[in-house]
């Protein structure tokens, strides 16, 4: 932070903010600060729009520093009050501040808001900190000194042996060891070399690289340069999914900066080493964000996957030798070649090394980016960090790993988080995405939904793939149509298992994982679909039929606008009931009521 | 497209073609700009594509169908992206697609009669946070429920003021 300043603002323009109205909050600050009668105060005070800053369920946020004082769900509206109040006056505006729910107290600091106090940021260590268009604030960081540290004190073989000795292990699901992936594309005698970031995040309810390509996007470049420092490599390509529009923008403006100062290009920082990045969008396939899929996508062709009997690091883009990795793992490069591998050995499992971002999402409370030590429990993460299900509902499962993993019941909360336990307990770490899900949630509808997904992302190569989904999204389907016979889960198994077996590529060969991981936790659930005709969750709408408990309910009123066809009847403070013939089942009476008096039959 | 549209666009075609390397590896990009000025993929602008980066046509053909991002049918002027993420999905983006369709009329992958709207389903824009969320063109709307809906339709209907929104 400049010297002559007092105050330093941060505005979150993350995704989920900018919708919420950060950009125009951002704008109300710069208007106020700059306007005349102001004078003083804009020469002494920075607004800085950045990155996510991981709480999104409470934005958009201005925090404040150095006091260290973070206001939620600010409008711009809220602007001047905050600068003539906070900025001039040196008071505190509380209506702005977090609310602690479960001490019902008001939080100042972000650091002491319960979401943050167990986060260890690694990757994110500059997300919401650093404005991503400014080279300056990563430099002030101490951004680009991993690079120097390995390109002017260090041979390329140091390098790779240092990744190796940190058990890196690949963020985007893989988990392969990154160390080992640069050493044989450095031992494959073929020139040209190819470095490429995987910024192809296809899993729905993930949002981790997105909020590093626009948060943090030197980081991304520098573990990259590092890595064709590593390996021989001149050129490198960013593949970014096409929905992630500010992604882009952000990397695009940071390769140009990093270019300007002779970061990328020839001869960086004086050495031998010359090296580009490119930037490619993705065409919208899930797919894609399986590497060889991917390799195909940026040569021009249709994003199949191919057999990996040879991998790409021996040959890949092109037919070259060619690293690929995730953009969570090139965020921890820089870290690691500047704190050394002992360290970042220090954090996490014993097989599975470092920290992990996770996209805390769904029926959560604190909904938002989280990064933890490998090996926090699901409940740590879920109730310490996340704040536990709202709506006084009960917690029902975790799903992880995207459309490929599968669903984590309330019994395995205290499974310690990490590559392997994971793949254990059925499912898989994937990118990082965590969707809590609610007694609201149907599991067979959930297994229907992903398996709909993947209907339409499998590119249809090969047979097993192509074929087993159709067959498997048919079969539920009808039984969450209420047309599920008895049998119908015997051949769910059979498909699922020749899947697994039989498939060309991991997105087939993991497609049944939502199947088999709800038929094995929560069996009954589909049962009760097939057998009793019902669906508990009262989510399947043919299956569904919701009552109000007269004894419960106050009569508050609450239900009656909220219900789309007017089909609740009943005076204020007397019970009310639901005309079922009127009921379209949509459940928004049962997500409005505050009592949990209206039930599913 | 027409005869006659199709004789007054095909400069256009060329013009945009023109402005990448005439290399496979540009057939994704091309078709991005293709798609930013014209709504969708014009058969006679991927025949130009073809022949300029020198792959038959059916290879065109088969990448713009195989990606989700390209569409043959022309789009409305507002295209309405409902988001269909995990998230989205279970805090209730299928009722949003029923509302859509009560009120304008189209399912994913269609377009009103008169051009104006547009809807398809996207798996996640990033934004669980904010879930149930649908975009407008570029605009992200957040927490959208049926009563939202509506009036984000009024706004758009008649035209919308467009240079705010597109």
């Amino acid at each position: 932070m400049n010297k002559s300043l007092i105050h330093l603002l941060l505005v979150c323009c993350g995704t989920g903010c900018v919708a919420n109205g950060a950009r125009e909050v951002y704008q109300a600050l710069k208007d106020n600060l700059t306007s005349d009668d102001k004078a003083v105060l804009a020469a002494t005070t920075s607004a800085r729009a950045t990155g996510c800053h991981g709480l999104c369920a409470q934005g958009p946020f201005v925090r404040i520093l150095p006091e260290d004082i973070t206001y939620c769900r600010v409008k711009a509206a809220d602007i001047p009050e905050i600068v003539e109040k906070t900025l001039k006056q040196g008071e505190v505006v509380k209506r702005l501040l977090f609310r602690d729910r479960q001490k019902k107290t008001l939080v100042q600091g972000q650091n002491d808001i319960p979401f943050y106090q167990r986060q260890t940021r690694v990757a994110l260590r500059n997300v919401g900190l650093i404005d991503p268009s400014s080279l300056q604030d990563y430099l002030e960081r101490g951004g680009y000194r991993a690079l120097e540290k390995s390109l002017l004190d260090m041979r390329p073989e140091q390098v790779i042996e240092e990744i190796i000795k940190s058990g890196l292990r690949g963020r985007g699901g893989g988990g392969f060891p990154t160390g080992l992936k640069w050493k044989a594309c450095a031992a494959t005698p073929a020139q040209p070399r190819y470095i490429i970031c995987n910024g192809d995040e296809g899993d729905p309810g993930a949002f981790m690289d997105e909020s590093i390509m626009e948060g943090d996007p030197h980081s991304v470049l520098e573990g990259m340069i590092i890595a064709a420092y590593a390996v021989g490599a001149s050129n490198g390509f960013i593949y970014v999914r096409d929905e992630y529009a500010q992604s882009v923008a952000s990397l695009r403006k940071a390769i140009e900066e990093a270019e300007n100062h002779g970061f990328l290009g020839e001869n960086i920082l004086g050495s031998a080493l010359s090296f580009n990045i490119e930037i490619v969008r993705g065409g919208g396939a899930f797919v894609c964000g399986e590497e060889t899929a991917l390799i195909a996508s940026i040569e021009g062709n249709v994003g199949e996957p191919r057999d990996k009997y040879v991998f790409p690091s021996e040959k890949g883009l092109w037919g070259q030798p060619t690293i690929i990795n995730n953009v969570e793992t090139w965020a921890n490069i820089p870290v690691i070649m500047e704190r050394g591998a002992s360290w970042f050995t220090s954090l996490g499992t014993e097989g599975s090394k470092g920290t992990k971002v996770f996209s805390l999402v769904g029926k959560v409370a604190n909904t938002g980016l989280v990064e933890v030590p490998m090996g926090t429990t699901l409940r740590e993460i879920i109730f310490d960090i996340g704040g536990g299900v709202p709506k006084g509902r009960s917690f029902k499962a975790v799903q992880t790993g995207g459309p490929s993993g599968g669903c984590i019941p309330s019994e395995m909360l205290d499974l310690k988080v990490d590559f392997d336990s994971l793949s254990q307990a059925g499912s898989m770490m994937g990118s990082g995405g965590l969707i809590v899900m609610d007694d609201r949630t149907c599991m067979v509808e959930v297994a229907r939904y992903y398996l709909s997904f993947l209907a339409g992302e499998s590119c249809g190569k090969c047979v097993p793939c192509r074929e087993g989904i159709k067959c498997l999204l048919e079969i539920l389907t009808r039984i969450c149509h209420g047309q599920g016979e008895i049998g119908d889960i015997a051949l769910l198994e059979d498909i699922a298992e020749t899947m697994q077996q039989a498939s060309l590529c991991a997105l087939g060969r993991t497609a049944s994982n939502p199947v088999l991981s709800t038929l094995r936790y929560f069996r009954e659930e589909y049962l009760e679909h097939i057998e009793g005709q019902r669906c508990p969750a009262g989510i399947c709408r043919e299956l569904s039929e919701f009552w109000i408990d007269p004894i419960i309910c106050t009569g508050c009123g609450l239900c009656l606008p909220r219900c789309p066809v007017e089909g609740i009847k009943g005076e204020k403070k007397q019970a009310h009931w639901i005309e079922s013939d009127k009921c379209i089942r949509c459940g928004e009476c049962i997500d409005s009521c505050s009592f949990q008096a209206i039930k599913v039959k | 497209m027409s005869e006659q549209e199709y004789e007054e666009n095909i400069e256009g075609f060329r013009k945009i073609i023109s402005g990448f390397p005439g290399e496979k590896r540009y057939i994704i990009p091309i078709m991005h700009e293709l798609s930013r000025c014209y709504r969708y993929l014009p058969r006679a602008a991927l025949e130009l594509t073809a022949e300029y980066v020198g792959v038959p046509f059916s290879q065109v053909y088969s990448m713009a169908t195989f990606y989700r991002a390209f569409s043959l049918q022309p789009r409305g002027r507002f295209n309405i992206k409902v988001c269909d993420g995990t998230t989205c999905h279970i805090k209730g983006s299928n009722i949003l697609l029923d509302e859509i369709h009560k009120n304008l009329g189209i399912g994913p992958g269609e377009t009103t009669a008169d051009r104006e709207f547009s809807l398809e389903t996207v798996n996640c824009i990033g934004a669980c946070a904010i879930a149930p969320a649908l975009l407008v063109n570029e605009r992200v709307y957040p927490r959208v429920n049926a009563a939202a809906l509506k009036e984000i339709i009024k706004e758009y209907r008649g035209g919308g003021d467009n240079d705010h929104h597109e």
